[in-house]
């Protein structure tokens, strides 16, 4: 308790930033250790991201109305535009894999979204949990692609179209940039909205000096704005490359 | 002082057990993949079992009722050009109609007219006959009157210059050639 009134003391003293503290992974109900199944803020979150999403999928739709309601046509929304986005860039048999999709594309949205609330902890901005995505989504569709075609999947890295000696050049960077997908399909959302927040984190730490304060509430403002923009826009990124890669794994040829 | 350092030395402490970016701290990634995989699970068998089935029953039923009311509507449209077109052919009908009447009715006037006509140009023409023929006949009596005049007055005219009898025959014949010339 002590050092919890000192630490206070210095807050209102100077310029203080910790802006990874809000990333910290803490157990819910005391304790220090964190093991793997310990209830914590991530458990927390999560909780609330299916909380929020049975709110919007199930509940909204439950009167079934013709005419939809307002929370019944958000689902609807959100259900079409999964949808168009699997069937467009997929194509109609990707649509099998739809429910997949769908379940990362809402999980990823509710967490940014419910990350954006003062004080909440964004889930997603952990590099383990995007990374575990991309892992399976790398994963499912290398699978996918060997069962549905064999040893054919692998004319995804030979280029036919391609001069015939540039071919096994192109064949090794292709196969790079497959590996590297996992990497940056994760990295790009869990930077992002790590990024974000820090960057928030550290405009309200300067609003500490009375005279930047003003600039330093605008700022945060504005970065708040940018970060809806970018939650949206980061699952709708990590949502379509899934389905790229899946209509890599389902029609590997160029 | 020695509680600020104290508290100096705890936050590093905290700062070296959790290093720059709690992101990269390992020992609790378990944790995190452990409830993440949880979360998909629960999230999936929502969406799987309740809500995509759900939504996309909605959809379908809309849509069925979007293209039923569609039909309905056309059918309708359909209905109302019959039933302008009947108006119309009906219109046509009585408009064909009054116009034959019409026609009849000029054709038997003009008929009436005709018959009236003709029936007035063979009286006058009865009339003009008997007319003339009457105007013939007074000219012939006048004609007769003329030649018993001029006979008279030839037979008078002769007793008075000559001395013989006039012979009635000669006189005759000498008007008749006369009237004739």
């Amino acid at each position: 308790m002590a050092s919890d009134t000192q630490g206070a003391e210095n807050a209102g003293g100077g310029l203080e930033f910790h802006p990874m503290d809000q990333f910290i992974i803490q157990p819910l109900f005391g304790g220090d250790v964190v093991h793997w199944y310990t209830p914590t803020n991530v458990t927390l979150w999560m909780a609330l991201s299916i909380l929020a999403i049975f709110a919007l999928l199930v509940l909204g739709t439950s009167r079934r109305a013709i005419v939809p309601s307002r929370s019944q046509s958000i689902g609807e929304l959100a259900y079409g535009f999964v949808y168009k986005m699997v069937e467009d860039v997929a194509g109609k048999d990707g649509l099998k894999y739809f429910p997949y999709i769908m379940t990362l594309f809402m999980f990823i949205v509710t967490a940014n979204f419910l990350g954006l609330i003062p004080t909440a902890f964004t889930t997603t901005s952990h590099f383990a949990v995007t990374g575990v995505m991309a892992l399976m989504v790398f994963f499912f569709v290398t699978i996918l692609g060997f069962v549905k075609n064999g040893s054919a999947f692998l004319g995804l890295f030979w280029v036919s179209s391609a001069p015939l000696a540039l071919r096994p050049i192109l064949a090794i960077i292709e196969l790079i940039s497959y590996f590297v997908r996992p990497v940056s399909h994760s990295i790009r959302l869990g930077g992002n909205m790590m990024a974000g927040h820090a960057v928030i984190k550290v405009f309200a730490g300067f609003a500490g000096l009375a005279v930047i304060s003003p600039l330093s509430v605008v700022a945060i403002t504005a970065m708040y704005g940018l970060e809806v923009l970018v939650c949206f826009i980061q699952a709708y990124v990590f949502t379509i490359l899934t389905c790229v890669y899946l209509k890599d794994a389902l029609h590997p040829s160029h | 002082m020695a509680t600020e350092t104290q508290d100096v030395a705890g936050q590093a402490s905290e700062a070296a057990s959790a290093p720059g970016m709690p992101q990269l701290d390992f020992s609790t990634f378990g944790n995190q993949i452990f409830w993440l995989l949880v979360t998909l699970v629960v999230i999936y068998f929502i969406l799987s079992r309740i809500a995509l089935p759900r939504i996309a029953n909605v959809l379908a039923e809309r849509q069925g009722t979007i293209t039923n009311d569609i039909a309905a509507a056309d059918e309708l449209k359909a209905k109302a050009a019959e039933a302008e077109q009947a108006y119309e052919k009906a219109l046509a009908d009585a408009r064909a109609e009054a116009q034959r009447i019409v026609a009849e009715a000029k054709a038997e006037i003009q008929a009436d007219l005709d018959e009236a006509t003709r029936h007035a140009d063979a009286e006058i023409a009865a009339k003009a006959a008997e007319s003339e023929k009457a105007i013939e006949e007074i000219r012939a009596s006048a004609l007769e009157n003329v030649r018993t005049v001029a006979k008279d007055t030839a037979q008078e005219i002769v007793a008075v210059f000559g001395t013989k009898k006039a012979d009635a025959k000669t006189i005759e014949a000498a008007v008749e050639t006369r009237m004739k010339g």
